[in-house]
Order: structure tokens, then C-alpha cells, then sequence
């Protein structure tokens, strides 16, 4: 099991959070989450409205957003949930980030396929830049986390930071992004390969080389 | 080698846009009235007949698990379809190509699947770390709504379809089908105890199928060209195209549609420019994602990549996630990393799993650098064989089998490195 414990509930952080509300749009994509699901049934909207409440507070803090114990409690009002069980969601699924974050979650895949491609350069290369994992450096710009596969396997390794991936990653690959972030800007997301678009084989393609270059219909071939 | 004709997956790669009037050249959503109008049972016996099976691992025939549900509602209970994107297999990585460029094979699949098993409605749970696939589903969902496809009187069937995406948010067990369940109803991801079976009590107590992402995709494309031709691919009971992902130490790791019974060779010669550094450079292969035991290169070789072939090996075709290992591969370390993942993802249900998992771990990690003593292995292995079985999913399998094929095939380099940490004198004393 992931060790997570949730940050502090202090009075401090009782008075900044306390009063937290969803904001107008947001009020109006949680009642669209909520009608996704069957009457009586609006505690299946818990992980959508917590994911809602992260970005939120993350918009609010200029971070990936986290979620302080007054929000979740905030959601479980939302859903008529008692705040145990919408905590215990909110700590079972690694994706909530239960203690505050920088502005960018690095997050630096590390199993087998990754590694076997050379995630130990990338986590080295964050290092180097002053990053340790599990902590948030001193400027607030940078969280560095070792995660679980991510599914890009076929484009190991990756790293993903925020909502984007970066995939067919060098250390070097990985500082061009990591600058590009820094000052402000949003390097292309996917393959950082040049001579790649997504998946297929790099170079000489063995399949539907036809796809390249047009939308081609096969039902003809048939 | 299998002509580009015959790929269901026609825009894996992306090159060409995946919204619904660029799908619908490709011939997606054509004429989606004819499929339904052939009624329930003429659908499920079309897939019967084509040899399908999941995709997901496991490999049961999809058109069997559709029978299992209801016929008819005798108490008012509506039945669902769920589908499994919750792509989180370490190597596996084909769910993610057909959501983020042919989300329209899924959506249209969910519809006529989710007809032919009596659904009322399907859910797709994709897992929470495919941010922008999940993006590319919500819009194609929204197109399908838009364009008359799906809700009241679904592409003018005159049957009454939704389709809702949930995300999850970072948890692997919750690609077990009632870990599934749980977590679509808002708790924690912890697997059910069955019976009762899904089909008969699921989502919110009802009749609920869940079925693999690629499963779901492949079906309009069976039902249009028929049974016959995707049962024309593969071997006995091993019918039908497959996405395969190669990574690790190959020269162009890629994803891939292939026949089924395809050589290992073959796919890798073929498609992924050899093995780094040649074959003679090869170490082991993992073949269907992390959860099934390695084999080693002699062995794999010829192999053909199905069920069948790679059962009679020991280990399992899995999702089709083909990790290769080569020589400059600390072995060790490879499967220990795996045993870390299970570590990390054991949803802390069962004791079995909760703790062994962190202890066969720790264990891997000492015998990476040597630092155990010799019979360790033997009691690492019972150890396995006292989780393997003994827990409500398959996650506590899934954590002993890497290490059982590690301890079968590479017990050589485990003792190697025990006696060069110096630790067999003080064993053998």
C-alpha cells in the first residue's frame, strides 16, 4: 500500500479553507457530473467533484492543487456523504494529493518498462535540478514523485508534469522541457522524439504507411 | 505478416484525426441501424463464433459473458456495461492508442455490445493518469450524443442508449472488475467477494458486464465483416487480430496490430527493428504485461504470442504487453521493481496480499545485492505459493507469479549473487 497521510487540520488551515465554494462555473460542472449518475446515486460523482475541488484549489494557489481536510469535507456536504468516507477516497486513490504540491508535479514513472529504458538518468537528472522526491523545492516550482506505470510503455520513459506527458525521454529531453516550464512556456506534449508522431515504430514504417499521408478508407481492400 | 486491410485499428498511430467525420470515412458508425436490427441473440452468436476473447488478460470468450445476462428484467432492475480502461498493467499501453485516436471504434462498440447484452446504459472507466485521453472520450461522447448516435432512439435503432465516462484517479486494483464496481459507486477500489458474480448483482446491485476496452472496440468491425474473417487469424481457439506493445529493449518499441499466433520472432524482426544489440543479446521476456512470469530467451523465440503458446510456457499472453529484457539487464532488479509495484498497489483488503507483498519485496530487494541467506529463496518461493490463491482477486497472483518465474528460470544468478556477496560459507556453516 502507497504510505499517505493527510496534511494537518489546523486552524490556520481552517481559516483559509473554511469557506471554501465552488466557483460560478464549476458549481455548474459539478451539477453536470452529479446527473451522470442514477438517482440516489450521487455518491458515485465523489471522485469527479474531488478532482473538481483539486483543480480548483490549485487555480487558487497557482499549484497542481491539492485537497486541504475543509474542502473534502466541503464535497461530502455536496454529496450528503459522511467526511469519512469521502476521506477515505480521498486517500485510497493516488491521484489527490492529500498534502500541498509546487507548481509543477513531476512525476517521474519508475517501473520495469521505464526503467529498463532509463528512468534512473531522468530521476537523477531531477535531482540535480534540486528536486527530491516527495518533497516540493523551496521556490514552490517543483514536486517531485516516483509513480507507478502510466501506460505509455511503448514510449518509456516518461514523465508526467501536471495534466501533460512527455514520453521518449533523455535526461537532456527532460531539462529542455523542465527550462521550457520554468519560464513559463508549454513545450509540445507526447513524444519529445523528433523523428516520432506517437506509438508507431520510429523510422521506415511497417504498417499503415498509407494512414501517413491521407485519411484512408480500407473498406475498398476488403 | 497481416495486411493493412485486415487492422481493425486503422488509426493507432494518429496520423489522421480522430473525430467523428474523420472515423466515419474509416467507415466507423456505418449504417449502425443494420448491426442492431439483427437482434440480441444473432449478435452474441456472432461473437461466439468468432473466437473472441477478452482482452484484458484473462481471455474468456467474450460472447459467453454476454449470455450471462439477463434476458428480460423480472424485478425491474436495469442491467449496465461497463468497460474497462483502466489501462494500468506495467507494459501495457493499447486501451490508451484506441482511446486518444479511435475513440469511435469504443463509443459505437458500446452501443451495439451493450444492445446485444440488454444494457441499459455503459459506463467507460478510464483510469485517472489519461488526462488527455479521457479528454478525447468526453468529446467523442459528446459528438455521438450530438450527432443522434447515442441517447433516445440510439442511431435511429429505436433502442435507448447512454454512455457516461468516469474517471479513476490513480488506483491499478481498480481494474478488477468489482474493484471496478466499487469504486463507479464513489468508495474505495477494494474487490468483491463472488459470488454473487456481476452478472447477477453489479453496479448498484444490477446485472453488470465488464468487458475490456479493445473487446468492446473490435466488435462493430467483427459483426460488419463477420465471424469467419476474424476467426481466419490465429489458432485454435486463439482467433481474431490483436494489439500488441513491445517496450523495453528492442530498437523500435512500438504498438502494433498483428494476428493472433503470431511468432515472437516475427513481431519483434518485424516490427520493432530486432532485439537491442541482436538476438543473441536477448535476455528474457516478460510476454503479457507484468503479472505474468518471465521466460527466457531460448524459450521464446519461436513461441507463438497467444493464450495457448504462451500457457504451455509457463507464463501468459496477459494484456499483450511484451516487456523484453536484454543481457545488460539486472534481472533482479527488473522483477524486484514489479514487486514493488504490487507493494505499492495492493488495495490492503486481504492480509496475504497487504503483507506479503511488502514482504516478498524486501526479500527481492536483499536478494538483489546478495545480502540473504541461500534457503531464503526456497522460503521466498513458499511464501508466494502462500499468497498465490489465498486472497479475494487476482492482485495477490499476479505479485507471486514474476517472482515465481524469476525463481524458476534465474535461481543460478540468485545463488551467484549470494555467494558473492560472501553469504554462502555463513549459510552452508
Amino acid at each position: 500500500m502507497a504510505d499517505r497521510a493527510p496534511h494537518p487540520d489546523t486552524l490556520e488551515l481552517r481559516e483559509r479553507w473554511g469557506s471554501f465554494a465552488w466557483t460560478p462555473a464549476n458549481a455548474e460542472e459539478a451539477k453536470k457530473i452529479v446527473a451522470r449518475y442514477p438517482e440516489g446515486r450521487q455518491r458515485s460523482a465523489v471522485m469527479p467533484l474531488l478532482f473538481l475541488a483539486q483543480y480548483q484549489v490549485g487555480a487558487e494557489t497557482n499549484t497542481q492543487g491539492w485537497l486541504p481536510i475543509p474542502v473534502i469535507e466541503f464535497v461530502a456536504r455536496e454529496l450528503d456523504m459522511p467526511v469519512i468516507r469521502v476521506l477515505e477516497v480521498a486517500t485510497f486513490y493516488t491521484m489527490y494529493n492529500i498534502a500541498p504540491v509546487g507548481r509543477f508535479h513531476v512525476q517521474v514513472c519508475g517501473t520495469t518498462p521505464c526503467m529498463l529504458r532509463g528512468s534512473d538518468d531522468l530521476l537523477a537528472a531531477c535531482k540535480k535540478r534540486g528536486m527530491a522526491k516527495g518533497h516540493t523545492t523551496d521556490d514552490g516550482l517543483w514536486t517531485l514523485t516516483e509513480v507507478e506505470c502510466m501506460g505509455n510503455c511503448a514510449s518509456a520513459p516518461m514523465v508526467q508534469i501536471n495534466d501533460a506527458n512527455y514520453e521518449d525521454l533523455t535526461p537532456e529531453r527532460l531539462d529542455h522541457v523542465l527550462d521550457e516550464l520554468a519560464a513559463g512556456r508549454f513545450p509540445k506534449e507526447g513524444t519529445q522524439d523528433p523523428a516520432r508522431h506517437t506509438v508507431e515504430p520510429v523510422g521506415e514504417p511497417t504498417n499503415l504507411a498509407a494512414m501517413m499521408t491521407e485519411n484512408h478508407d480500407y473498406r475498398g481492400e476488403w | 505478416m497481416l495486411a493493412d486491410k485486415d487492422r481493425i485499428f486503422t488509426n493507432v498511430y494518429g496520423f489522421q484525426d480522430w473525430g467523428l467525420k474523420a472515423a466515419q470515412e474509416r467507415g466507423d458508425w456505418d449504417d449502425t441501424k443494420a448491426l442492431i436490427a439483427r437482434g440480441q441473440d444473432s449478435i452474441i452468436q456472432e461473437i461466439k463464433d468468432s473466437g473472441l476473447r477478452g482482452r484484458g488478460g484473462a481471455g474468456f470468450p467474450t460472447g459467453m459473458k454476454w449470455s450471462f445476462m439477463p434476458k428480460e428484467s423480472k424485478d425491474g432492475r436495469p442491467s449496465f456495461l461497463v468497460i474497462n480502461a483502466d489501462e494500468s498493467e506495467p507494459g501495457s499501453c493499447k486501451d490508451r492508442e484506441i482511446i486518444r485516436h479511435d475513440p469511435h471504434k469504443l463509443v459505437e462498440g458500446a452501443l451495439v455490445a451493450g444492445f446485444a447484452m440488454r444494457a441499459r446504459a455503459a459506463y467507460i472507466y478510464i483510469r485517472g493518469e489519461f488526462i488527455r485521453e479521457a479528454e478525447t472520450l468526453f468529446k467523442a461522447v459528446a459528438e455521438a450524443y450530438d450527432a443522434g448516435l447515442l441517447g433516445k432512439n440510439a442511431a435511429g435503432s429505436g433502442y435507448d442508449f447512454d454512455v457516461f465516462v468516469h474517471r479513476g484517479a490513480g488506483a491499478y486494483i481498480c481494474g478488477e472488475e468489482t474493484a471496478m464496481i466499487e469504486s463507479l459507486e464513489g468508495k474505495k477500489g477494494q474487490p468483491r467477494l463472488k459470488p454473487p458474480f456481476p452478472a447477477g448483482a453489479g453496479l448498484y446491485g444490477c446485472p453488470t458486464t465488464v468487458n475490456n476496452v479493445e473487446s468492446i472496440a473490435v466488435v462493430p468491425t467483427i459483426l460488419r465483416r463477420g465471424a469467419s474473417w476474424f476467426a481466419s487469424f490465429g489458432r485454435e481457439n486463439n482467433k481474431g487480430t490483436k494489439l500488441f506493445q513491445i517496450s523495453g529493449h528492442v530498437n523500435r518499441p512500438c504498438v502494433v496490430e498483428e494476428a493472433m499466433s503470431i511468432p515472437f520472432s516475427e513481431l519483434i524482426e518485424k516490427h520493432c527493428g530486432g532485439i537491442r544489440g541482436g538476438k543473441d543479446n536477448l535476455l528474457a521476456v516478460i510476454p503479457g504485461g507484468s503479472s505474468v512470469p518471465l521466460v527466457p530467451a531460448e524459450q521464446i523465440w519461436d513461441c507463438p504470442m497467444d493464450f495457448d503458446g504462451l500457457k504451455e510456457l509457463g507464463s501468459g499472453l496477459g494484456t499483450a504487453g511484451v516487456i523484453v529484457m536484454d543481457k545488460s539487464t539486472d534481472v533482479v532488479r527488473a522483477i524486484s521493481r514489479i514487486s514493488y509495484f504490487y507493494k505499492h498497489e495492493s488495495c490492503g483488503q486481504c492480509t496475504p496480499c497487504r503483507e506479503g507483498t511488502g514482504w516478498m519485496w524486501r526479500v527481492m530487494e536483499r536478494l538483489r545485492t546478495g545480502d540473504a541467506h541461500i534457503d531464503e529463496i526456497d522460503m521466498l518461493q513458499q511464501v508466494t505459493k502462500q499468497v498465490e490463491g489465498h486472497t479475494i482477486c487476482a492482485l495477490g497472483d499476479a505479485a507471486a507469479w514474476p517472482i515465481q518465474g524469476l525463481i524458476k528460470h534465474f535461481r543460478p544468478e540468485l545463488e551467484r549473487r549470494i555467494a558473492e556477496a560472501g553469504n554462502l560459507a555463513e549459510a552452508a556453516e
